[in-house]
């Protein structure tokens, strides 16, 4: 196996994602692309534990996968709360930060 | 060689070990007053106080028993530090610890920082009585305490930084303690940013230290780069580079700049006496301002090198500890506020002690730390009580006070001698330290510098004998005369507009000082005053160097011996009784590189029949390392006392004839001569500008940032905004509008307003990026980062 | 050691498995139905789950399926059935500038791909990589890495507290 085709899928995976937050509108659609974008991450590291023989990535992984938990709880609730005062979750309608 | 190496048991004791737990204690004591202080019956006051008083016994311990182990030890030995590491965090064989590093110099501080903390929260009790954030002003000085001390016992750098960093975050609170008046926001903001400029200094100078000297402690001594004890070896261990070195005492000192309040970074100082008068006591005057001093000292060795101290006609610190002592002094004469006088004899006097540590007077400069805290402390705690109980809350000299040496008797005489001591009449704790500094800087060869210095002890004497013949003597005016000011804009109590919710027993009680006049303040502000004078006068006999060499006993317990120790001697002492090594370094026999190729021939010259040669500071220890520079300190003459004290007197007879003139009988010949001498009128002119250095920061510094930034962005808002324009737009042009219309106008908001249009412009610049949508955010955001990957990859390929 | 055609059939299986995650990657964010895109989210997610088992991390991979696929997924449907009426294909779900997404995301893609191919080229994987024991995971994150995992507890606490405090009603 090479170590580039685990690298190479991981950026395929990080650029689908990007390419989701960056074009969904809907806010839960933008979610699901960031977690695409930590999964590709996860690969990666995971992929140079293999390539240098340390554990180091395996404990990096697990603490992503945990603060993606976090961020996907915390993401939620944002957009319940955004659909309770709003009745719409389109993230083109929440411009407040226009300057 | 170690010819004639012998080991000496060192005495320790429960609170030298123990060191590290008095910065807890007013720690805990923070949050317990955070927490839990406005439920207490006083409001938190007595955590506050109790802490340090905790903190006093603690450090009052550790002084005790270090002067046993100085005592125990043979004479002239290399007393080694008490030193104690935990590592906190370790990263890719680095590790970083926490811990004490408690010598002469440390038990110093932290008995003067305790013990001033200790009767300034007291004090606090009756001065802030009443005050609306009363509990989280003890809660910040409180919190000061313990970064102070924290910085005092620090291991390595980065601990020191902790603890030099909360002081500047409680200055920054202390200040802006009624930041109702926008004044004093406006103070803490400057002490801020000005203090931060400096600190820039500190993070550089330590990353560069570190860099240079990690490889070398960690094979000598087995201590990392920020060790302090490391880098006082590596200075003094012929290794350095001589750039490496060079930069990062230059860093460092900026640091000490900013926080000690040096020309050109001293501008924040004075406007710090917005504070409550305890603050400016506590904080500006006797403990945090002296960080900067501390620093120096701490790590003499890296600045002895680094600043080739001794080893050439002038240096950096020098310089700028003399230009600091004369422009402060001037200062202080145009002064009325009577605490920006005390503030200018502040930046004055810090001005000496770095004169002092740049000429190479290391003790005299930390005796005078020592003493200055004392009289400093009082004089600021007697402004106070006159602001307090007299003058109906204004520190106005000339239109306030006036004649208050009959009704405030206490007052008044803790006033006279904290003056003596701070012109440093024999035999007033000033004189001793004083003295011993501009002595020193003479006999090092510095003699420019020693006039700056007696020229400074003559401003001292002719603007605190105006200071006290305005407030002292004369009639009372003003406020001290009964009058009642409605307006109080000058009142440094400023929350005082809101009479219902602060001040003392509400209302009434104004008008009850009015009506009553001037008189004593209570106990709880007068016993402190006593203490403190008290210590004024007798605090310099503890290193009286007329007297004799029995009398000095300061230089004996403080000043770390130059002598050659062996590494282990100073690096393995962890938690155990460390060990002192007579190690004479015989030059004879064993081949002593030079350091640098430079020679000392300042030193050479002077260094006839002191006591034994050391090669600490001139050349590379052969083996072991060295952990101060020698030094060696000037006989005591009585005629160069005599000199200055001459010099003193005419200050004082000079100063009071012409306040007699000005002031009493209205000499027609002298007043208002600044306005028909242009000579002098300029110098007055100069004065009141305070040398125009904030409007060179504030308006050219700032300005010449914010204008051209503000002028593009007004010419954009004419040309592309048109059809974007709208309320939010309207506001802005007028502001950016405004902003380029008054650049050449006088400035009022300088710095507010620089960093606001410099904001405002770039907002206006960027403003039909912020869409306000998330994922032309995201879209941004990615787009940078492939374009900057891009850029990369091709400029690698 | 591993034989030769042990490798080859890790190499089928990586590019099996490869291409149905770029496949469910990229219905991810093209389809029109929310519940879908989840669903093909669960794809991918467990797609990732077995390169991680081609990748010697076993325990990261049973995480990956206990907690993406188990919570987070459930999460995500729980999400899309409390914000939206209608289950089902909808019309506007990109946004008016979707198009930027895309040269973003290939300049993004060619930088990373020239990068990856300069940098590690024919390099290989170890040909016999130890298995990760959960021994050992357990040993580095309560050993050397104990820092950052207390830091992620008390993240997670935050985000926990902070979930609560937005979404609940009062």
């Amino acid at each position: 196996m090479l170590v580039n085709q685990f690298l190479i899928l991981a950026a395929v995976l990080f650029c689908i994602g990007v390419y989701g937050v960056i074009a969904r509108k809907n806010a839960v659609l933008v979610l699901m692309s960031i977690e695409l974008i930590l999964n590709s991450v996860n690969i990666n590291l995971l992929a140079f534990s293999m390539r240098n023989g340390s554990l180091d990535g395996h404990t990096f992984a697990l603490y992503i996968i945990a603060i993606a938990a976090a961020e996907v709880g915390v993401g939620l609730a944002m957009v319940l709360l955004m659909y309770r005062n709003r009745r719409s979750i389109d993230l083109d309608e929440l411009s407040e930060m226009k300057g | 060689m170690f010819a004639e190496a012998t080991e000496v048991a060192l005495k320790s004791g429960w609170f030298l070990e123990h060191a590290w737990v008095i910065p807890i204690i007013p720690a805990l004591s923070f949050f317990l007053i955070i927490f839990f202080g406005k439920r207490m019956p006083k409001k938190g006051s007595e955590f506050g106080v109790a802490s340090m008083l905790g903190a006093l016994l603690f450090a009052g311990g550790a002084a005790y028993q270090w002067i046993q182990r100085v005592n125990g030890a043979p004479e002239g030995a290399f007393v080694s530090p008490v030193i104690k590491t935990w590592t906190w965090w370790q990263n890719s064989g680095i590790s970083f610890g926490i811990g004490q590093h408690v010598d002469g110099l440390t038990v110093t501080i932290l008995l003067v920082v305790a013990f001033i903390s200790s009767l300034v929260q007291i004090y606090s009790l009756e001065y802030l009585r009443g005050d609306r954030r009363y509990t989280h002003f003890f809660a910040s000085l409180t919190l000061f305490s313990a970064g102070m001390l924290n910085m005092v016992v620090a291991e390595n750098m980065i601990q020191l930084i902790l603890g030099w960093e909360i002081m500047g975050l409680c200055s920054f609170l202390l200040i802006g303690h009624w930041w109702e008046e926008e004044a004093n926001s406006r103070a803490a903001l400057k002490a801020f940013f000005t203090t931060r400029t400096g600190d820039i200094g500190l993070l550089t100078g330590t990353a560069i230290l570190f860099f240079s000297a990690n490889a070398w402690t960690t094979k000598t001594l087995g201590v990392s780069g920020f060790s302090i004890r490391g880098l006082s070896a590596w200075a003094l261990s012929g290794n350095p580079g001589h750039a490496a070195i060079t930069m990062g005492a230059v860093a460092l000192f900026i640091a000490a700049i900013g926080k000690s309040g040096q020309f050109p970074l001293h501008t924040w100082l004075p406007d710090a006496m917005a504070g409550p008068t305890p603050v400016s006591s506590l904080l500006h005057s006797s403990t945090m301002v002296v960080a900067g001093v501390f620093l120096v000292a701490r790590l003499y060795p890296v600045f002895f090198k680094g600043m080739h101290i001794l080893g050439s006609s002038a240096n950096f610190i020098v310089v700028i500890g003399g230009i600091t002592i004369v422009i402060a002094a001037l200062l202080a004469f145009v002064q009325t506020d009577i605490k920006k006088v005390l503030a200018y004899s502040t930046v004055s006097q810090l001005g000496y002690m770095m004169m002092g540590l740049g000429a190479g007077a290391w003790l005299p400069a930390v005796f005078h730390i020592f003493t200055h805290a004392f009289f400093k402390a009082c004089l600021f705690l007697g402004a106070g009580s006159i602001s307090h109980s007299s003058s109906h809350h204004s520190f106005e000299m000339k239109k306030d006070m006036g004649g208050l040496r009959k009704f405030m008797p206490i007052t008044f005489a803790t006033w006279i001698i904290s003056t003596l001591a701070l012109c440093g009449v024999f035999p007033f704790s000033g004189f001793f330290s004083k003295d011993e500094i501009i002595d020193n800087v003479g006999h090092n060869g510095y003699n420019v510098f020693m006039i700056v210095g007696l020229a400074g002890a003559f401003l001292t004497a002719a603007y605190m004998t105006r200071a006290t013949y305005l407030t002292f003597f004369g009639q009372p005016r003003g406020a001290s005369a009964g009058e009642h000011h409605e307006e109080e804009s000058h009142d440094a109590h400023a929350a005082h507009d809101d009479h219902a919710d602060h001040g003392h027993d509400a209302h009434d009680s104004h008008d009850a000082h009015a009506s009553h006049g001037p008189h004593e303040s209570g106990w709880l502000i007068t016993v402190p005053l006593i203490i403190l004078a008290t210590l004024a006068l007798g605090s310099g006999f503890l290193n009286a160097a007329p007297f004799g060499e029995k009398w000095e006993h300061f230089k004996k317990w403080v000043e770390p011996s130059a002598e050659v120790v062996s590494p282990t001697g100073i690096a393995y002492v962890v938690g155990g009784v460390g060990a002192a090594r007579v190690a004479a370094d015989t030059p004879t026999d064993s081949t002593v590189a030079p350091a640098d190729g430079e020679a000392m021939p300042l030193m050479a010259a002077e260094s006839g029949a002191m006591e034994h040669e050391s090669v600490c500071g001139t050349s590379a220890p052969a083996q072991g390392v060295c952990m101060a520079p020698q030094i060696h300190a000037a006989p005591f003459k009585w005629s160069k006392a005599a000199t200055s004290m001459l010099i003193v007197l005419s200050g004082f007879l000079l100063s009071l004839f012409m306040c007699i003139q000005l002031y009493e009988k209205k000499n027609k010949n002298f007043v208002g001569l600044t306005e028909r001498n242009k000579v002098l009128g300029f110098g007055y002119q100069l004065l009141v500008n305070k040398y125009y250095l904030d409007v060179l920061y504030e308006k050219i510094i700032v300005r010449s940032i914010a204008h051209p930034i503000a002028g593009a962005v007004y010419k954009f808002n004419q040309k592309i905004l048109d059809g974007v324009v709208n309320g939010a737009g309207t506001t802005a042009k007028g502001i950016a509008g405004w902003v380029y219309r008054n650049i050449d106008q006088r400035v009022v908001d300088g710095a507010v307003n620089g960093t606001g249009s410099v904001a405002q412009g770039a907002g206006s610049a960027l403003r039909p990026v912020q869409s306000g949508k998330v994922n032309q955010y995201g879209a941004l955001l990615f787009g940078a980062a492939a374009i900057g990957a891009l850029v990369l990859v091709i400029v690698n390929t | 050691m591993f034989a030769s055609d042990v490798l080859i059939a890790q190499n089928i299986g990586f590019a099996i498995i490869a291409t149905i995650m770029v496949i469910g990657a990229l219905r991810v964010v093209t389809t029109s139905n929310v519940v879908h895109a989840a669903l093909w989210l669960v794809v991918v997610l467990a797609g990732a789950a077995a390169q991680y088992i081609l990748l010697a991390a076993e325990f990261v991979a049973i995480t990956q399926v206990l907690v993406y696929i188990g919570a987070v997924m459930v999460l995500f449907l729980f999400g899309t059935m409390l914000t939206r009426a209608r289950i089902g294909a909808e019309t506007d779900l990109n946004n008016k500038n979707w198009f930027l997404g895309v040269p973003v995301a290939l300049a993004l893609f060619v930088a990373m791909a020239v990068a990856l191919e300069n940098g590690f080229g024919s390099q290989k994987m170890p040909a016999n990589p130890a298995v990760a024991t959960t021994q050992q995971i357990s040993d580095q994150i309560f050993g050397p890495y104990l820092l950052p995992f207390w830091a992620l507890s008390f993240v997670l606490l935050a985000a926990v507290v902070g979930a609560i405090v937005l979404a609940r009603r009062d």
